[in-house]
């Protein structure tokens, strides 16, 4: 190891990491070999966070795992600490800290022992052990888990004990694979406040991947990645100022949910990209002129337009290839049975609903209804309960105690009739990877029973609604991750049910596929479908009409977007987001009972 | 600290951890020593080659005193459970039915045929569904027969003298149980699936879980990933042995004549050829499922069909006594019969323990060759 101490600072932060014009492929039998990266170039530098962002497939993954010797550059090289990945790997293995993706550690391990099998491995002394235990438990907030089994810790708990093994000797730099992804905001936020301690104090180098742009504004340095080439890089201000003057936030008119104004603006000619946040909808044009939204926005559609200060996330959009956008143009169409029907009619009820596992009560008396065409989240941390609600609600599940209908059945008694009226669409990616895209959908159509003419009708309009034709014939488990996520709602659609429960649909997903689900999912819920939905995306609940955040297997707090917002809003903090409520409301700071009034809750029927 | 002290250090954690899961996690314990006790009491309690209490039919159309001597034996043995049936048309029905295995036909006439031309015929109908059975049926009704006449004749009565009369001794399973060689047969059965299934599924679940890409990514050498999965599964391995050994022992009452030294000796070099197998076979494939299939396929059924431990090898046919050659156990059930029923027979033995050595450093060579520390095979 070189003594730090005897070279002069430099200037400019001497680079921990120079990747040059990097390639790297993945043969396949048969088919022509998957290109990861496409000859990417950058430096990571001491004293920084440098971060790489991207949607799914852009080849981040691939990046980090070569940087860390765990894969051999097809061309192209990769610098760590002034060492080749490929020919030193065991030299950078033992100067580096690594965190993958999939959380690493044992699971039948105490955080105590997790901790000094790596500072084993890492050769550790002795001597130096407790000092530096101290500081990484202190740091990670796990002094009192020492003996909790790594298995047993939270979602967030085991990220922050990744972490500290990854610093166990205080490595020279620190790569980090989505640290953050799944994880609750709270905890989020935790990691993030880890991480720069030991930026500012260690000096150490770190290289981050994410998919949740908000956290490419917190990296000194940018490398954005799209299909495994580099689009562009630099700090997080030179990406704002490109797109400065061409975002705008529009205020909807009373009345007027920001979703349906949303839907008339996105897909529009040189509008890049269209958002809800905080109520209203964000925009980015591709000039500096806002015509392009007013001209959209007619009649009783008038609304406010005022310019914004860009963000990152502004920036990207308008940084990935018009070719590679998802088309926003054509609003979903469905021809489901619900139109038939009114709105504001109960559909999904639950009374005290409660679910123990043996000693463990998952869900302590939860109640909410859902109305015809509305969008209804429940969110929360992983481990609040959130799935075995969900699975009650589907008839998956029995209840301990307390009440649920759907669609005005009671689920007890009449599963089957209820569920012919629902679609389901599961957490994980639940078609037969080995039979095509056409025979999954009509082993689905068959399955709710379908009659033939009835299927190739519904056939059709998955192909077209989905953009599914040209897959038609390949095998589901080999689509690429947002076809893959379309096919299987397509698959929950095809019956035509009045009510569509999506477990974590967008989790794993990247940004553009999921700003094209919400897109879709608010086309279904204008033509009658009543969705429940969950996720862990605190910016998605945004979309949704009403929500519930669950903690622990209680209410938390109930309302719309707004009224969320609401509870967190503080002379400091005078426009709150989703996100801030939420980690006020999860460390009890505010409660959400005010927000909820039981008469609200109860709801008379209109 | 030096480049020892490191390795042992890092040795130290990789054990402490293995050792932790091992303990922690009920489904290593349960391959390495439930399972083994459970196969021990199926075969050894379920499955026999012999047959004992073979229910049969004795008709009589004879009710002179030979004759009635004759269906007594029959009834005393403890090899038949047998029936009287009152006619040979009610005899067939029951064989039919398959509530009996045997008839024994004394036809009418029997006693006095006996009596004056020194002769009688003994009708034995056997069900030969199961070829093997129906020779051992046949063979106990013989040694019933054999047994009354020379009673008869050294009471100086008549009875049919056979030409030549057989006195057969068996050698080293004395009792011609086979229980004595099923037991320590099974024990290899038993060491090949600690050895394979268990060494290849606990580095599988490592990739799976992702345990192990994050522990790639530290200064861990090749050999000491080898080393932490050997060493722990090494000792679960010959605790099931022992326990084996033990329980065929005590409960079964299987005989043991050679040198537990040399078992100790011998069953290691077997253990670490079939660790050496599976963790070829885990560094080729990471997934549990399929590692388990493979090693099922590699390791188990080639041990229990191709090792001569159900059957002798001898009377298989060429191609396969030649693919048996490759497979680990038919050495080591070689080792373990000769040392339960024989003893410390080298000339036996080493050849055999050769073998096992030569396999055990080339799987185990072939393993750490495969071992790697990047993420593509």
């Amino acid at each position: 190891m070189t003594d730090r101490s005897s070279i002069p600072a430099p200037a400019d932060p001497e680079p921990v990491l120079a990747v040059r014009d990097l390639k790297k492929e993945f043969p396949l039998k048969k088919r022509p070999a998957v290109k990861a990266l496409r000859g990417v170039s950058f430096d990571a530098r001491a004293g920084q966070v440098t971060g790489l962002v991207g949607a799914d497939g852009a080849g981040k993954t691939t990046l980090i795992r070569t940087a860390a010797g765990l894969l051999a550059p097809t061309a192209g090289t990769v610098t760590v600490l002034g060492l080749d990945s490929a020919a030193d790997s065991i030299e950078i293995q033992s100067r580096v800290g690594y965190m993958p993706q999939k959380f690493g550690l044992y699971q039948d391990l105490t955080v105590e022992e997790n901790m000094a099998l790596y500072a084993d491995l890492r050769g550790v002394p002795v001597a130096e052990r407790k000092a530096r235990y101290r500081i990484l438990l202190q740091m990670t907030d796990l002094s009192a888990f020492t003996k909790r089994r790594a298995g047993a810790l939270s979602g967030g708990m085991k990220q922050k004990l990744g972490l500290a093994c990854a610093l166990i000797k205080s490595p020279k730099m620190l790569l980090l694979d989505e640290p953050t992804v799944g994880v609750d905001p709270v905890s989020r936020r935790e990691l993030w406040k880890i991480v720069y301690e030991m930026v500012e104090k260690e000096g150490i180098g770190v290289l981050l991947s994410t998919a949740y742009l908000d956290e490419a504004e917190r990296c000194q340095h940018v490398v954005v990645l799209h299909e495994g080439a580099m689009l562009a890089e630099g700090a997080p201000a030179t990406f704002r100022e490109q797109v400065a003057g061409r975002t705008f936030l529009v205020d909807p008119p009373s009345g007027v949910k920001p979703r349906e104004i949303q839907m008339r603006i996105a897909g529009q000619e040189r509008i890049l990209d269209a958002t809800i946040r905080s109520g209203r909808v964000r925009v980015v044009t591709a000039e500096a002129d806002k015509s392009p939204i007013i001209d959209s926005l007619s009649g009783p559609w008038h609304a406010e337009v005022e310019n914004a200060p860009p963000t990152f996330e502004d920036a990207f959009m308008a940084t990935i290839p018009q070719a590679h956008r998802i088309d926003l143009s054509k609003p979903a169409q469905t021809s489901t049975s619900a139109e038939k029907h009114g709105t504001g009619e109960v559909v999904v009820q639950t009374r005290d609903l409660t679910k123990r596992f043996g000693d463990f009560t998952a869900v302590k008396g939860i109640t909410f209804e859902v109305r015809r065409a509305e969008i209804f989240g429940l969110l929360g941390p992983n481990g609040a309960g959130k799935s075995t609600t969900f699975r009650m609600l589907c008839g998956l599940l029995p209840n301990t105690a307390g009440e649920i209908s759907v669609a005005g059945q009671n689920l007890r008694r009449s599963r089957s009739r209820a569920r012919s009226r629902l679609g389901y669409m599961a957490q994980q990616f639940s078609m037969y990877g080995q039979i095509s895209v056409e025979e999954n959908l009509r082993f689905y159509g068959r399955a709710y029973g379908l009659s033939r003419k009835r299927l190739q009708k519904r056939l059709q309009w998955a192909y077209e609604e989905f953009g599914l034709d040209r897959w038609r014939d390949k095998a589901a488990g080999q689509l690429p991750g947002g076809y893959k996520q379309r096919l299987a709602m397509a698959a929950a659609l095809l019956h035509e049910p009045e009510i569509l429960f999506l477990d974590e649909p967008t989790s794993g997903v990247d940004p553009l596929a999921r700003r094209e689900f919400w897109l879709r999912i608010n086309g279904f819920a204008q033509q009658g479908v009543t969705v429940v939905v969950t996720t862990h995306f605190m910016e998605e609940s945004e979309y949704c009409d009403r929500m519930l955040i669950m903690s622990m297997g209680k209410t938390l707090a109930m309302g719309t977007p707004a009224e969320i917002r609401t509870l967190a809003r503080t002379e400091k903090n005078p426009a709150p987001t989703i996100d801030d409520a939420f980690v006020a409301l999860a460390e009890g700071t505010i409660s959400g009972n005010d927000a909820t009034p039981a008469a609200d809750l109860q709801g008379d029927d209109p | 600290m030096n480049g020892s002290a490191y390795f042992r250090m890092r040795l130290r954690g990789i054990l402490r951890k293995e050792v932790l899961q091992i303990l922690r996690d009920p489904s290593s314990i349960l391959l390495a020593i439930v399972m083994p006790m459970v196969m021990l009491f199926l075969f050894g309690y379920g499955v026999s080659l012999d047959a004992e209490n073979v229910p049969i039919a004795v008709v009589t159309g004879d009710r002179g005193p030979a004759a009635r001597e004759l269906a007594a034996r029959f009834s005393l043995s403890r090899y038949f459970k047998s029936h009287t049936a009152t006619s040979m048309a009610a005899a067939e029905k029951t064989m039919t039915e398959g509530t009996v295995e045997g008839i024994v036909h004394l036809q009418q006439g029997f006693s006095s045929d006996l009596a004056t031309r020194h002769q009688a015929k003994v009708q034995v109908i056997v069900n030969g569904i199961d070829a093997n059975r129906a020779r051992l049926v046949l063979g106990y009704a013989g040694g019933v027969l054999e047994k009354w006449g020379a009673v008869r004749r050294a009471r100086g009565e008549p009875a049919a003298v056979p030409a030549v009369v057989i006195r057969p001794r068996i050698w080293f399973n004395a009792a011609a149980d086979s229980r004595n060689f099923l037991v320590p047969g099974l024990i290899t059965l038993i060491m090949t699936l600690t050895g394979v299934l268990l060494t290849a599924l606990v580095v599988a679940r490592e990739w799976e879980r992702g345990t192990m890409e994050a522990i790639l990514v530290t200064p861990i050498r090749r050999l000491d990933l080898l080393l932490g999965k050997v060493l722990p599964y090494y000792v679960l391995g010959m605790m099931g042995m022992v326990l084996s050994v033990v329980v065929g022992m005590l409960l079964f009452g299987v005989p043991f004549r050679g040198s537990f030294a040399a078992l100790f000796f011998l069953s290691s070099l077997f253990m670490l050829a079939s660790m050496g197998l599976g963790l070829f076979v885990s560094a080729a494939i990471r997934a549990q499922f399929a590692a388990a299939q493979i090693s099922i396929l590699a390791g188990f059924l080639p041990a229990l069909f191709l090792s001569g431990l159900l059957f002798d090898l001898g009377s298989t046919p060429r191609f396969i006594q030649i693919l048996s050659y490759v497979v680990p156990a038919r050495y080591f059930v070689a080792i373990s019969h000769t040392l339960f029923m024989a003893g410390d027979v080298w000339s036996v033995l080493l050849p055999n323990a050769l073998a096992l050595a030569f396999m055990a450093v080339l799987f185990i060579a072939l393993a750490y060759r495969k071992i790697t520390k990047r993420l593509e095979g």
